[in-house]
Order: structure tokens, then sequence, then C-alpha cells
């Protein structure tokens, strides 16, 4: 039999407000154990919330920005359950009134294929603490410097049938998330988290599947070999006809497997009402209104203006206009001058294909602006010679951002020679010392032509444009050939 | 006991600081020396801050003498003060009258804790109250039970029992209590003193230890309305830490000025009291069965003088009591079961000693912890809000608080505000609540809509009945008007002299002063 794999996302998205979703906290990432926190966030007793409005704006511009209808009223509920990072023994989230509904946002796999993914609602919430488990002995030490640190959760339509399709609208999330300013999207820092619900089913049938929910996903790579064995697991259990059951599973990445966590029997009522601290959220039309506008360009409206634009194509467009860090890189590049094409092939090209080999992400890297502008200028300029480019491209990239490419190659002996005079010198004396080789390649021994421009090259010691060089060298040979004729 | 000092109001105790006739340190040791009479028969405290008060008073006295501004434009300043034990003081003692929390003490004070030392208060102590304000009785706290100062074989009221007891019995000048279904009310009723319970919102309850945070507010209790006016206009106000506190109130006027004061608590000359043009709302069907005689006796006086005040008296309804008790039952013990889950034993207060696992330190923690009271309204709330039955028990009742604000409103277009019994009953005797705790919960009738409704309410005294115990009556306001309650209590007490009466309270000279915690 046939089987299909069908798949839904939770995904949780730390936003980078400066300070916590319901007190004056940093939200900084690391920090000593519990030194970000206060009454509020611990839970003292007597404390209340009190909502970041700024976390509010950040969440109605993601709404807008995935195409969801943002609900004017929502508030928040409580989420209640006992655990010690979890100091008020209650989440602030919101279940009954969502801010954002019904949006849906468009993904390109990697082998082109495009798909629309629903999203079902959008909602705000407060993160927990962690929970260190002493290395000395039976005791665990609660870290709440994440208490309160907002986020969002988005949560999809069962529309994913394959782990590619996740990867690439967890990438579209990244992008647009990125791109509105509102959080950094980083799987490894934990502020992008996705809980992946799995079920299968016989190709072509309608009903769903028993489905399974994955947690402890850190990467993309991660999700991806999880929905691999995961459909395996329900397929191989299926087959052998065995039920699947409801449960919760944990990815072990050492092993490669899930493993059953606690089973939908066990399941926490968590008695969720309506949050009496806050009072309900009301969002004005006009706020609407602004946060709508003022959203950026984002990267499909960017891709396609490259191509219109630029006359890039499209792979090309797509990969600069992925990440915010890399199109404004671009933007900025070109704004300075240099050629939008040859910025365009060297940016999505070689950089990218560097990145990938030490890791690096768009915005890890110290390339600015304005050296890369001069880096794409020598080349066009025909200074820097293309193989001779890669290599400093990577010097760039292992460099200090305010690294000087022009300094470094004239210090380093690099620079061609591009003053034709120069060059015209060093041809004239070659074609001068071999005068009777020159005839002989006039009479039609073409292979000469080679000497010609290796002996050109020697004398400028290799330092030379080679089409300035190549085209000198014609240019002299044409007139020895005008002045032999009228002999 | 001093009784140059003991009889004053605050009001009148402030001005005299200010203008030298007494010390704020004379104060303070006046009713620390009455506390150190009366504790061992009423048990009022929880915490007596002996030495702390001290201190701020020498401070108090010390700023004022030297032309502080601020404090000699304070209607408050160098009043001794007692705050209710569920109101967080920074560095003291903060227990609710449980013993979960153990000897917990806050990191920050509340927003009224600050306020209340802007205004140069002095607080003398922490008063008991039922646990987690769970009760009305104060006959839950672990702690012991306070005493009636009008009858030591009778309870105080509840929850703010302890509040009401020591300014009834000269302990404190005025106090602070909370009031959740009746708790400020119904203890002022009892122990013959004047309590309000503002419009929910009008005070920050930031710093408040939660029972019920939809109906939970903070207000003052004291011996006349001018006092509790004094407090309001020192404590309310929007608070950027409380996101249910109401913005821009005080531009609606100022609470002493609706009681013939001027900001710093002096009295204007020429104060009439009159109420023309004021309809008073008079629910005598409401009153028919289930009121005391007494009590509603006392209720209909007060209409009567209120009228020769000038006020128009007018008949009005209030079918839906019917529903309020079991609303606010559900409502109340819903929030509570979510409030008081925070209290797990993981970061303060009492921990279980011997566990073998997390579950098991938090059900041994709590099972400990908690009194029976509150563990019945965790588990009752609990209950209302799983799975399969959250839809008929909180949704439906916070429906029917949305129809009893609505019957407000409705109301509210026919009167200005109305009268109610603060409790069917004047103060029942020690013990009989906690073998019939049904009749207790019944006995909140006339309070709880109120806080269902978030209007303000001002209890004081109206008389006393056949056994000499003090009878208290409500006025009632619609939504931000506080003052008018305010100022239609003050008329009334311009005119009796029941808030002037105090209990005979004998001197215990082997009573100790509660240690500083």
């Amino acid at each position: 039999m046939k089987w299909e794999t069908v798949i839904g996302l939770e995904v949780h998205v730390e936003l980078n407000t400066k300070t916590k979703i319901f007190c004056s906290c940093t939200t900084a990432f690391g920090g000593s154990p519990n030194s970000h926190c206060c009454p509020i966030c611990t839970g003292q007793p007597g404390t209340l919330p009190k909502l970041n409005e700024k976390v509010l704006e950040s969440a109605v511009k993601t709404g807008i920005a995935l195409g969801c209808r943002i609900n004017k009223h929502n508030r928040f509920d409580r989420k209640n359950y006992f655990y010690p990072d979890l100091p008020k023994a209650y989440q602030i989230s919101q279940l009954y009134l969502p801010f954002a509904q019904d949006g849906c946002v468009e993904i390109t796999t990697r082998l082109g294929k495009k798909k629309a993914i629903r999203i079902h609602e959008i909602h705000m919430e407060e993160d927990a603490g962690k929970l260190v488990h002493s290395p000395f002995g039976d005791v665990t030490y609660p870290d709440w410097n994440r208490c309160g640190v907002p986020l969002l959760e988005i949560v999809s339509e069962p529309d994913f049938h394959s782990g590619e399709e996740v990867s690439a609208y967890l990438e579209k999330l990244k992008s647009v998330l990125t791109y509105l300013g509102v959080s950094d999207c980083k799987m490894e820092e934990g502020s992008m988290r996705a809980d992946v619900n799995l079920s299968v089913r016989p190709a072509g049938t309608e009903e769903y599947g028993v489905r399974t929910e994955m947690k402890n996903l850190n990467s993309l790579k991660s999700i991806e070999r999880a929905i691999d064995y995961e459909s395996s697991r329900q397929i191989e259990s299926l087959e052998e006809g065995k039920a699947i059951v409801q449960e919760t599973r944990r990815w072990d990445e050492n092993r490669g497997k899930t493993y059953a966590m606690r089973s939908k029997e066990n399941a926490q009522d968590y008695r969720y009402f309506p949050e009496p601290d806050i009072p309900p959220i009301s969002i004005s039309e006009e706020m609407i209104r602004e946060l709508t506008q003022a959203q950026p360009e984002m990267a499909d409206a960017k891709k396609a203006r490259y191509m219109e634009e630029y006359g890039l194509t499209e792979t090309t467009a797509g990969l600069i206009a992925e990440s915010k860090h890399f199109a404004k890189l671009y933007e900025e590049v070109v704004g300075l001058g240099a050629d939008s094409t040859e910025t365009a092939n060297w940016l999505g090209g070689h950089l990218r294909y560097l990145m990938g080999q030490k890791g690096l992400t768009p915005e890890g890297i110290s390339i600015r602006a304005h050296g890369f502008a001069k880096f794409i200028g020598l080349i066009t300029q025909g200074r820097l010679g293309r193989n001779m480019a890669k290599g400093i491209l990577e010097k760039m990239l292992e460099a200090e951002p305010d690294f000087d490419v022009e300094a470094y190659i004239k210090k380093e002996g690099l620079e061609l020679v591009c003053d034709s005079t120069q060059i015209e010198k060093a041809v004239a004396e070659v074609l001068e010392k071999y005068e009777q080789l020159a005839f002989d390649y006039l009479a039609g021994d073409e292979k000469l032509y080679g000497f010609f421009i290796g002996q050109c090259m020697e004398r400028l010691k290799g330092k030379a444009n080679p089409a300035t060089v190549n085209q000198l060298v014609k240019k002299a040979l044409g007139e020895i050939e005008k002045r032999t004729e009228g002999r | 006991m001093d009784s140059s000092i003991m009889p004053m109001t605050a009001l009148d105790l402030s001005q005299q600081i200010k203008e030298g006739k007494f010390t704020a340190i004379e104060a303070t040791k006046s009713v620390l020396n009455q506390i150190k009479a009366a504790e061992k028969s009423i048990n009022a405290y929880i915490t007596v801050c002996e030495e702390t008060a001290l201190n701020r008073a020498v401070e108090i006295q010390q700023k004022l003498e030297a032309g502080d501004k601020t404090l000699l434009a304070s209607p408050l300043a160098g009043v001794p003060m007692a705050i209710k034990d569920n109101i967080c003081t920074k560095g003291i003692k903060t227990s609710c009258a449980s013993k979960i929390l153990g000897d917990f003490q806050p990191f920050y004070n509340g927003t009224v804790i600050e306020r209340l030392k802007a205004a140069g208060v002095v607080i003398i102590g922490k008063t008991n109250m039922d646990e987690f304000a769970m009760g009305s009785t104060t006959e839950t706290s672990y702690y012991g039970e306070t005493k009636n100062p009008w009858d030591l074989g009778r309870v105080p009221g509840g929850s703010s029992g302890g509040s009401a007891a020591a300014v009834a019995a000269g302990e404190a000048v005025c106090a602070l209590g909370s009031d959740t279904g009746g708790s400020i009310r119904q203890p002022a009723a009892y122990c013959g003193v004047t309590g309000l319970k503002p419009t929910y919102g009008m005070v920050s309850r930031y710093g408040l230890i939660a029972y019920a945070s939809s109906l939970d507010q903070i207000g003052p209790i004291g011996r006349r309305v001018e006092d509790c006016a004094a407090i309001m206009e020192v404590i309310s106000g929007w608070d950027e830490l409380d996101g249910t506190s109401l913005p821009d109130i005080k531009s609606k006027g100022s609470f002493l000025q609706a009681v013939g004061c001027k900001a710093d608590g002096s009295r204007e000359k020429d104060f009439s009291g009159e109420l023309r043009g004021i309809r008073i709302g008079i629910p005598e069907t409401t009153l028919k069965k289930g009121v005391d005689e007494d009590v509603r006796e006392a209720l209909f006086t007060m209409a009567e003088q209120l009228k020769t005040q000038g006020a128009e008296l007018c008949p009005v309804s209030m079918d839906f009591l019917d529903y309020v008790l079991p609303a606010y039952y559900i409502i109340a013990a819903a929030e509570a079961s979510s409030n008081l889950s925070r209290f797990d034993g993981v970061r303060y207060g009492y921990r279980a000693t011997e566990y073998e696992d997390l579950t098991q330190m938090y059900e041994r923690t709590r099972g400990q912890g908690f009194g029976r009271e509150v563990k019945k309204r965790i588990l009752l709330g609990t209950f209302a809000l799983s799975a399969g039955y959250y839809d008929a028990y909180y949704k439906k009742a916070l429906q029917a608080k949305a129809v009893i604000k609505e019957a407000f409103d409705r109301l509210f277009q026919g009167c200005d505000c109305l009268l109610l019994p603060a409790a069917p009953s004047t103060a029942p005797k020690l013990g009989e609540s906690l073998t019939d705790p049904l009749k207790m919960y019944l006995s909140d009738i006339f309070t709880v809509s109120a806080n269902l409704a978030g209007l303000p309410a001002l209890s004081l005294p109206s008389g006393f009945d056949r056994q000499g115990m003090p009878i208290g009556t409500q006025i009632i306001g619609p939504a931000l008007g506080d003052r008018l309650v305010l100022k239609v209590g003050h008329s009334f007490q311009k005119i009796t002299d029941y808030h002037q009466k105090s209990p005979g309270i004998k001197e215990d000279k082997q009573a100790q002063g509660k240690g500083e915690q």
C-alpha cells in the first residue's frame, strides 16, 4: 500500500522585544542564572502582569505578514499546570480568542515546487524558565531568566506531506519574521522551536490517521530526520497491524529515534480560563492600517523586483532575497555603484558556497557593504582576477568588517596591471624580440598565439589583466600584418 | 490607653500632629500601648512592627519639624495604620493568615503601601484575616481567630476581621482591608466602624495577594467616612503595574472634597452635607425575608435620616440577588484555584519536610500548608474549570455576572445610590459559622453583588441591635460613584453618632505586645 504523511506544525518564536512580555526585565539570551528576573516574572505573591505594548505590535505585524485576520478583540487565558519552571503554576497564553487566525503563506521547496500552507492561528504567550540538573547529585536548580520572554505560537493546518516542505515553511517563516525584525529565529538558541504533529494515511484517502506530537527538535536537519523516522515508524506499525497511539514523543538526536513521553490518557487538563489580571485587548483599525502600511518589502517582492530591475535569474534573485541581511547587503553594495549582476553572482554564488562550508548565517558574516562594493569594483575594473577573487573573498569572510580589500591586494602584490601603456610596451617588446615568429603566426601557425601571451605575462610578472593582454596582443599582430601587406 | 489620642479620627490626629499638638511618636506609642493592652483578648494582629513603626514615627516627626512640604500637605501624616496581612510589605512578614506562606517576607511593597508611605503614614502592623481572605469570620486564620471588641464571644466578621477589630479597639487609627465578596464591609459592620469597597480598578491591586482577581479590591477602614475618603485620596489612582487599574480617575474630583475637606485634610468651614437632588433606592421587597428585624429597622431609620438631609427615597427592585451567590462562589473559587497554585513549596513559604519526588512534595506541601476552607474552595474552583464543566459553571457564572452588571445599570437609571444591609444579622458567636458553613456563605448575599458588578459600596454604622451589637448599612453607588457614596455616608454621620460609640475594652495589664517579625 502507498502511504501519505500528513504533518501540522506548532512553531514557537521568541520575539526580540527589549523587555519581557509582562514586566520590564531584559530578554537578553544567556546571563547568569536568575539574573534577568524580578518579582513579576518569578510570580511573587501579589504581583501582576502588565502587557508590553511592543509585544502586541510585533505580534500584529507578524499576523499581517502571514496573511492572517487580526482579531480586534482578543484576550489572554491562563493555562494551569504545576512545574517548577513555571513560577505562577500557570502560563499566560491565548486559547479562546487568539489575536490572529486564518492566514496563509506560500512556500517553495528545494525542488522548486510551490505550495500554499494555511495558518490556523497565531497566539501570544510567555515562555517558561528552565531546570538545570546538577551533574554532582540529585539536585535540580531552576533558572527563571527565560520566564516571561514573549513568544508567538504559529499553528499551521495539517498541510505538509514531507520534511522538505516543513523545512521550506520554517525557512519561509524565518525569512518573514527577520524581515519584520520581530525575531532572530535562531533554532540553535531556541528562539525558534517547532513541535511536529504527524500522522499517516493510505494515499488517496481523506480521513486523518492517529497523530503523534514530536518535541525537542532543534534544527532543520533533525526535523527532517525525525519526520522521516516517525513516518516510517507509523507506516511499519500499521503494516504490522498495530494501532498508533496518540501521544507526545521525544526526538533523540543521537539515536535518531523518537520515544514516547506521555500518552493522551495521561494528558493534563489545563483548566484554561480568561486571565482576569489583563483586561481584554482591543486592536484599533488604525493600528492595523498603520502596521500594514509599514510592512517592509519581503523576500517574494524583493525577488520579483531584482529580476525585473536588475535582470537577475529567478534562482539568484531568490537566493539573495530570502535573507533580510543578504538583501540589505546586496542593495547597499549596488547602491554604492557596484555592478548589480556581478554583485548578485558573487553573493548568490561563491559567498553562499563559502558560508555553507563554514556554517555561517547571513547575519553572522563580517562583510560590510563598503568593502564588498570595493571588491566587486576591483573585479569589474579588471584589477582583480576571478580566481584570485575567490581566495580574497574567503579572506574577507575571515577578516574584520573594516578589512580594506584594495590595500590588501596592493600590499600582497595581487593587483593586476590594467595600465594599457605598460601592457602595450610589454607586447611591443615581445613582438620585436620574436618578430620572425610573429610573421610565422600571420602565415598561419596559430598555436604561436599562446606563446606571445605567455611571454607578455611573464614580462608583466603575471599581474596583468588577461583580457587586456589578449586584446592588445591581437591589436599589435594586426598592425604587423597591415605593415607587411603594405610592403 | 491615652484617651486624648485614641478616640480621634485619622484626619483630626494628622491635623494635630501637623499643628504640633501631638508628635507622630506619641501617636504611635499610644497605639502600641493600646495594642499591648488589648491584643491578648482581641488578637487583631499577626505581626506588630513596634520597632520599625517607632523609627518611622521619629523620621516623620523630624521631617514635619523640618517643614517637609509633602508631609505637611498630606491628610494622613503621622497616622498609625494597620494593614491586612494579604498586602505585601517589603521586609515585613506577609502571611495571608496561612501556614503555607510561612515567614514569607516580600521583596517589594504593594503600590498602596508605597503611596501610604509617601503620605507619611506609620505602618503599625499586619492584621489577622481569614486564610487567603476566604471566610466571613476571621476564624479560618492559621494564627487563631480574632474576637469582636464589642463582645469577645463573637466574631469580628471577615475576612478583614483583624483590620476592623483593630480600628474598633483603638489598636489602629485606621486600616486597609481587601474586599472580594464583602470582606471590608461586613467586618466593618460587625465591629461598628466604617469601610469602603471602591469601584473595581480604583485602587491598584499590585501587591495584594490575590484571592479572586476579577473581584478583589483594596479599601479603607476607619472610624469615620472622612478617614476613608482621606485614605482613598492617597491610595487610589492609576498604577502602571496593574493592568486593571482605571486611568484618569483623579481628574474626576477629590474624595476629600466630597466629604467637605481640603486636600490637606482640614475641614471646609461651612459644609452642610445636604443631599438635595440625590435619589436613594430602597429595595423594600428584598428586605422582607432573611433579614433580622433590627437590621431592617436600622436601614429604614437611616433612609428617613438621609431624607432629612434632602435626599429623595425611591423603591427599587433587586430580583437578581438570587443569582449572585452561585455566580460569586463559582468565579471566586475558580480564580482562587489558579491564583493559589503558585504556593507550591518551590520558591518561598512552607515546604513539606518529607517527600520522595516532585509530585509528593507538591501534594504534601499543599496538603499541610492550606487550611480546610481554602482546600474546599480550591477543589470547588478546580472542578468548575475542568474540561467538560467549564461551560456549565465558569462560563455560566461569567454570564450571570454580566447580567447582574446590566441589572445594576438599569437600577441606577432610577436612583443615584441604594441602601442595603451589610449583612442579614449582627456578628454571630464564635464557632457558629464553622459548624454551618452554608449559613456563612448565605450571609454574603448583600455584599457580593457590588463585587460582581465592580461597584463602590460603603458600609457604615447605622444602629445597634437588642444585644447592643453594632449594625452596618451599605450605600452602593454606580461604577466610579465612590465620591457620591462617601458624600452620602458623611452626610449621615454628620447627623448621627453611631460611629462615635466605642466598645469598652478592658485593659489587660499582663498582655504582652507581639514581637517584631
